[in-house]
């Protein structure tokens, strides 16, 4: 298939070998829990829906640990989280450092203590 | 095949032409031969698993499990994906685990009608996602930015107004790109012959900052995927401020369910 923008063209089914690129786990998760044909099956689970699965998946990446594991950043552009996103804050941020530069001549222990607070609130 | 400590895993439904043929060499959740039950004109692709692992206990310990749940996830989809490329197929949702063959066969003959007309709506057609994503921060801060002068101010009050002027033209920015979503949606459908739309990923699951404004499947006929994918092309290029991402073609996941099987 042939189409103008080479970004767009489907890379096939799944993560086979027509697609050298696996496919976002997010997909496959939302495809596969969520949709195809539900049947009875002999054992019963429940599975998690996809949102189940995603406040799940926020209280395990909680542990920034296993989060960086399986390639799940999205705290350090989170704007809700941290802020960082914004121009505005990116701006305090400088700020802040800078006083405490000048209060303490340490701009190091702010940035540690303040990860600490966003990964406890996180739980 | 009813021996203690092992349970079906089933993986899709096909007719039962060339079942064999189409499961053939494929792995599954438990790194398993996966193969075919007929019963009729219809098959299932299933594997063997062991229920220490793939049991009831075992499941719902197990699916808490990110890592466990992700790599299983994967190779459910590698087979359906495999049989997919061979023909119509009806995927089934994943961890769906009977006690022995014969169930699964008495499932086929039982849903038999279901299951064909299932098969009948996805016969020659693909699966589509198509997410729009939108960066209405990034947006909104140039524009506060280019409102400022270099040394600006940086009181209280200039503070109070830059930021009501970052969240007024974010507000903005964001129901902008919701009405370029509900747009590009509305236009795909018409070279699809069903499509949905699905809740927004989780920035978790999707990886990505910027906002999903549209996260579509849509179900088109293989003759047209070119045409959809020039559709999605000359989208993406009138809507300036919107990237549009597709994946696939998928198994139809998002639409062989629409057909009743209770």
């Amino acid at each position: 298939m042939t189409v103008g923008d080479s970004s767009l063209v489907p890379s096939g089914y799944g993560g086979g070998v027509a697609n050298p690129q696996p496919a976002n786990l997010g997909d496959i998760l939302e495809r596969v829990l969520d949709k195809g044909i539900v049947i009875a099956g002999d054992i019963q689970v429940n599975l998690l829906d996809i949102e189940l699965l995603t406040i799940k998946l926020r209280l395990v990446v909680a542990s920034l640990d296993t989060a960086k594991q399986v390639g799940i950043d999205w705290w350090e552009h989170d704007p809700w989280l941290t802020g960082k996103d914004s121009k505005l804050e990116l701006e305090n941020e400088r700020l802040r450092a800078r006083i405490d530069q000048l209060e303490q001549g340490d701009g190091q222990r702010r940035a540690v203590r303040s990860r600490r607070v966003e990964s406890g609130n996180e739980r | 095949m009813s021996v203690d400590g092992v349970g079906i895993w089933a993986y899709a439904v096909m007719r039962s032409d060339r079942a064999e043929d189409r499961t053939r060499g494929l792995h599954g959740v438990a790194g398993e031969a996966v193969r075919a039950v007929v019963a009729g004109d219809l098959a299932a692709a299933v594997g063997t698993v062991g229920l220490n692992e793939f049991g009831q206990d075992a499941l719902r310990r197990n699916l808490e499990d990110l890592d466990w749940l992700s790599a299983k996830a994967r190779a459910h989809d590698a087979v359906v994906s495999g049989i997919a490329r061979s023909g119509p197929v009806i995927p089934v949702r994943m961890a769906t685990v009977y006690f022995d063959d014969e169930r699964v066969r008495h499932l086929l003959t039982n849903k038999r009608d279901a299951f064909d007309a299932a098969l009948h709506r996805v016969s020659g057609r693909s699966e589509l996602g198509v997410k729009a994503y939108a960066d209405p921060k990034g947006l909104a801060a140039q524009e506060a930015r280019a409102e400022e002068p270099v040394t600006g101010n940086r009181s209280g009050t200039a503070y109070l107004l830059r930021r009501r002027r970052e969240l007024t033209s974010e507000e903005e920015a964001y129901r902008f790109a919701a009405g370029e979503a509900d747009r590009i949606h509305r236009t795909l459908m018409r070279c699809a012959v069903d499509g949905k739309r699905k809740p927004a990923l989780d920035k978790s699951l999707s990886g990505r900052a910027a906002w999903t404004v549209l996260n579509g499947t849509y179900l088109v006929d293989e003759g047209l995927i070119d045409l959809f994918m020039e559709t999605v092309s000359a989208l993406e290029k009138t809507t300036g401020r919107i990237t549009l991402e597709v994946t696939g073609p998928w198994p139809p996941y998002s639409f062989a369910g629409d057909v009743e099987v209770s």
